[in-house]
C-alpha cells in the first residue's frame, strides 16, 4: 500500500530530461518543442495558446486582431544585413502577418547591461525607427531597464504587437487541405550564415547579408488579391525544414518538396558545404511558406514576385494527401526521404 | 554550386545505378569506412538505388563515435574548471559522457567554445594568459595535421597556457581489426577519401593482399559514392583485390607530405582504445615525449579515469558492420538524439543518428522499429 509520502502537494518539475536549461532548448528544434508541450502549455491551458500558432487572434470590441510578442538576443548586435533593431520590429511585424493581420502598434522592452556605449544603443534605437517606418507600424509603448555588468549581452529587447484582421479567411494550419501546394517566398539559410560568419569571423567571396525583412506588404498583396491563403508561417530559427515539419505534425498530413526546387543562393550552400550545415535548418529572419489551392499557385506566386522582399519566391511542394504528419523530400538524385527535425542547433561536424 | 551539384546529378546517378545492377550477379557486403559516406548514402537515399545483392554496412569513420567515454569524461572534468577555455569542434559537445555533456558543462559556467580549428585556440590562449587554454584532439588522420601544427606553433612560440586533449585514432589498424575478426562480414571496402587526401593510398595495399579485399578510395559525394560502389562490385565479380583511387580530384597515391611531415614530428603512433570496440594495438596518435608539455592528461591529472559503457548500447557491433543500427533495442526508445546511449547517435556522422533523422519513419511503417 502506497504511504502518504508516495504524495506530494507541489507538482512535479515535468522535464526530467536535463536538470537545467540549455542552449538546446532555445534551439527551435526538438527539445524546446518539449518545453512548451511539457512546461508551457499545461500550465496556462488556454485554448488560444495551445492553437500554438505565430499569435493569437481574438475577437475584441467588434474587431478581429492578433497579438504576438518575441525577444530577441542576438550575438552580434550587428552583422551583414541588419542588427538586433530591425529583427526586433520585423520579428513581430511578421508573426502578427503570418496570422493574416496587418501589424499596427508595437511596444519595446529593452534590457541593457551596464557599460554598453551610447553610441551602440543609439545605432539600435535608429534601427528600430528606420525599420518600423519601413513596416508601416508605430512604436507606442515600451520600458527600459538596466542589468548589473555581465548580466546581460550588450542589449536584449522585446517587441509586442497588435494587428487588425480583415477578411474572413482562417490562416492557420487547420485550412491546410490536400492538394495545397506550399511556397517559399524566397532563398533561405542567409540569416543563420551572415550571423554564424560575423561570429566566427569567416570571410566568403561575397558578404553573405541577413533576409531580414519585413512580410506584411507581401501578406496584404496576397490578401488585396482575393486570393485563398490557407496558411502562412515564418521561417524563423528552425528553419524550412523544422517549419514544414511543425505544419505537417499539426495537420496529420504528409508534405511532399523536392530540394532542386528550395531556392538557397550558391555562397549559401557554398558555405553549408564547408561548415557541415543544411540549409533546410538554418535560421531565417524575412522569409515564410504559403499554402495555397494548386489553382491559384500560379497566381499567388505572382503576386509574390512582384512584392517588396518576395521577388524570389517559388514553389517547393505540395500537400500530398497522405496522412502521418512527415515531410518527405526527393532528392537531388531522385531517390525520396523524410525530414526530421533537429534536436537543438546545428552543430558543425568535425571534418 | 560548382564542384557539388555536379556530383548529385539525377541523370548520371541513375547511370551508375543500372551500371551496378548490369554487373552484379553475386550478392556482396561491403563497408563504407567513413561517417561523412554514411550520412551522405542515407541522406540521398543512395542504398535505394541499389540491387537487393549489394548491402552497405556502415564504418567506425566516426571520429565522435569511437572516442572512448572516459576521454569524454575527461573532457568535461577539464571544462569544468573555473581557469579554463575549453575549445572543441562543435559535433563533441553533445556526445554524453558518464554523467554530463559538455553542453551541460557550458550550462553550469564553463567556458566552451567552439571552433573550426585548432589554430583559433591558440589565438585565444594568447588573448587570455590567465587561462589554460585546452583544445579538443579527436579525429582520423583528417584532423592531425592541423592538430599538429597547433601544437607545434605552441612550442616555437612558447606558449604555455595552451594544451591539447588527445584521442586520434588511425583508419588502416581498425579495417584490419574488422577483417581480422572471426565474425567479420565485410568483403569490399569504400575507404575514406579525405584520409586518403592526407595519407595516401600506400599503406592500404598490404591490406588488400593480405586480406584478400578490394579498397576503393572514395568521396563523398552521390556520384562518387556509386562510382565507389561500382568499382568496389566490379573487382568482386572479376576475383580481383586491389586498391583502386575513384576520388582522383582530390588524392593522390603519395598524399599531401607537408601534411603527414608535422604528424610525424608532434605525433607518435600509440595503443588506442575505440568506444564500443575496445582497445586496438598501434591504432592511434599520441603526443611524442618532446611535446609532452602540453599534453592536457597529464596538466590537469586525469589520466587515470575508466568508464563503463551503457550495457544496452550496441554501437560496437554497429561500427563493426555486425549490426544496423535499427538491430538494437534501444534505437528511438531509450535512446535519441535528445538522449543518447551511445556516441553514434549523437555526430552527424554516426550511423544511428542518420537512420533516425533520415529513416525513422519508414522503419516505423514497416514495423522495424
Amino acid at each position: 500500500m502506497s504511504s502518504i509520502k508516495d504524495f506530494t502537494l507541489a507538482c512535479p518539475v515535468p522535464i526530467s530530461d536535463y536538470p537545467t536549461v540549455t542552449l538546446a532548448h532555445g534551439g527551435g528544434g526538438k527539445l524546446m518543442h518539449q518545453l512548451i508541450e511539457r512546461m508551457i502549455l499545461p500550465a496556462f491551458q488556454s485554448p488560444l495558446l495551445e492553437a500554438r500558432h505565430d499569435g493569437a487572434v481574438f475577437d475584441l470590441g467588434g474587431a478581429r486582431l492578433a497579438f504576438t510578442t518575441d525577444s530577441y538576443v542576438v550575438n552580434p548586435l550587428f552583422f551583414p544585413g541588419g542588427d538586433i533593431g530591425s529583427l526586433a520590429i520585423n520579428g513581430t511585424v511578421n508573426d502578427l502577418s503570418m496570422c493574416g493581420a496587418k501589424p499596427m502598434y508595437l511596444s519595446c522592452g529593452l534590457i541593457l547591461e551596464e557599460g554598453l556605449p551610447m553610441e551602440t544603443l543609439w545605432a539600435v534605437v535608429q534601427s528600430l525607427k528606420q525599420a518600423a517606418e519601413a513596416a508601416g507600424v508605430q512604436l507606442v509603448t515600451g520600458d527600459t531597464k538596466v542589468v548589473d555588468r555581465g548580466k546581460g549581452d550588450e542589449v536584449f529587447i522585446n517587441t509586442a504587437g497588435v494587428g487588425l484582421i480583415e477578411h474572413g479567411l482562417t490562416i492557420a494550419p487547420s485550412s491546410v487541405k490536400p492538394g495545397d501546394v506550399v511556397l517559399v517566398s524566397g532563398d533561405v539559410g542567409r540569416h543563420g550564415i551572415a550571423i554564424m560568419a560575423t561570429r566566427q569571423g569567416l570571410e566568403f567571396e561575397s558578404k553573405i547579408e541577413s533576409d531580414c525583412a519585413p512580410l506584411n506588404h507581401a501578406v496584404q498583396a496576397l490578401l488585396a488579391a482575393k486570393l485563398d491563403v490557407h496558411c502562412l508561417r515564418d521561417l524563423t530559427r528552425g528553419g524550412l525544414g523544422t517549419t514544414l515539419i511543425e505544419i505537417a505534425e499539426a495537420t496529420n498530413q504528409q508534405i511532399l518538396i523536392e530540394e532542386t526546387k528550395i531556392p538557397v543562393r550558391d555562397d549559401v550552400s557554398g558555405a553549408c558545404e564547408v561548415l557541415g550545415f543544411d540549409p533546410l535548418y538554418l535560421a531565417n529572419e524575412g522569409r515564410m511558406i504559403i499554402f495555397v489551392p494548386e489553382a491559384e499557385a500560379g497566381k499567388t506566386l505572382e503576386v509574390l514576385q512582384h512584392s517588396p522582399y518576395t521577388e524570389g519566391a517559388a514553389v517547393i511542394g505540395r500537400v500530398t494527401g497522405d496522412k502521418g504528419g512527415v515531410v518527405k523530400m526527393k532528392s537531388r538524385i531522385g531517390t525520396t526521404r523524410i525530414i526530421d527535425m533537429l534536436s537543438g542547433e546545428q552543430l558543425p561536424r568535425i571534418c | 554550386m560548382k564542384f557539388a551539384t555536379e556530383y548529385r546529378d539525377e541523370h548520371a546517378a541513375q547511370t551508375y545505378a543500372r551500371e551496378i545492377r548490369r554487373i552484379t550477379r553475386h550478392p556482396w557486403t561491403l563497408m563504407e569506412i567513413c561517417g561523412g559516406q554514411t550520412h551522405a548514402i542515407v541522406k540521398f537515399g543512395i542504398d535505394e538505388l541499389l540491387p537487393k545483392e549489394i548491402e552497405l554496412v556502415h564504418g567506425p569513420g566516426c571520429p565522435v563515435c569511437v572516442t572512448p567515454l572516459e576521454l569524454i569524461d575527461k573532457a568535461v572534468t577539464i571544462a569544468g574548471r573555473k581557469d579554463v577555455i575549453f575549445c572543441s569542434f562543435g559535433d563533441m559537445l553533445r556526445v554524453p559522457g558518464s554523467e554530463v555533456d559538455l553542453f551541460g558543462i557550458k550550462a553550469r559556467g564553463g567556458d566552451v567554445r567552439i571552433l573550426y580549428t585548432p589554430l583559433d585556440a591558440l589565438k585565444i590562449a594568447k588573448e587570455n594568459s590567465t587561462k589554460e587554454v585546452v583544445f579538443f584532439a579527436v579525429g582520423f588522420e583528417t584532423t592531425a595535421p592541423a592538430h599538429a601544427m597547433a601544437v607545434y606553433q605552441a612550442k616555437q612560440q612558447g606558449i604555455k597556457n595552451f594544451s591539447v586533449l588527445v584521442s586520434h585514432v588511425l583508419v588502416p589498424p581498425a579495417m584490419e581489426a574488422i577483417l581480422g575478426s572471426e565474425t567479420n562480414r565485410v568483403q569490399g571496402f569504400l575507404a575514406a577519401g579525405h584520409v586518403c587526401a592526407i595519407m595516401g593510398y600506400d599503406e592500404y595495399l598490404p591490406i588488400a593482399e593480405k586480406y584478400k579485399v578490394p579498397i576503393v578510395v572514395t568521396g563523398f559525394e552521390p556520384l562518387d559514392i556509386l562510382q565507389g560502389i561500382a568499382m568496389c562490385v566490379a573487382q568482386l565479380e572479376d576475383g580481383r583485390h586491389e586498391v583502386e583511387n575513384q576520388y582522383t580530384r582530390a588524392v593522390t597515391e603519395a598524399g599531401n607530405r607537408p601534411a603527414q611531415h608535422y604528424i610525424q614530428e608532434v605525433f607518435q603512433v600509440v595503443n588506442r582504445k575505440w568506444r564500443g570496440i575496445g582497445e586496438i594495438a598501434s591504432s592511434g596518435l599520441g603526443l611524442r615525449p618532446e611535446f609532452a608539455e602540453f599534453d592536457a592528461e597529464k596538466r590537469f591529472d586525469v589520466a587515470g579515469y575508466t568508464a563503463e559503457e551503457s550495457p544496452l548500447c550496441i554501437s560496437g557491433l554497429i561500427m563493426q558492420g555486425l549490426k544496423k543500427p535499427h538491430e538494437c533495442s534501444a534505437f528511438g526508445k531509450q535512446c535519441t538524439p535528445e538522449k543518447p546511449l551511445g556516441a553514434p547517435m549523437v555526430s552527424n556522422e554516426g550511423a544511428c543518428a542518420a537512420y533516425y533523422r533520415y529513416r525513422r519513419a519508414e522503419l516505423a511503417e514497416a514495423g522495424k522499429v
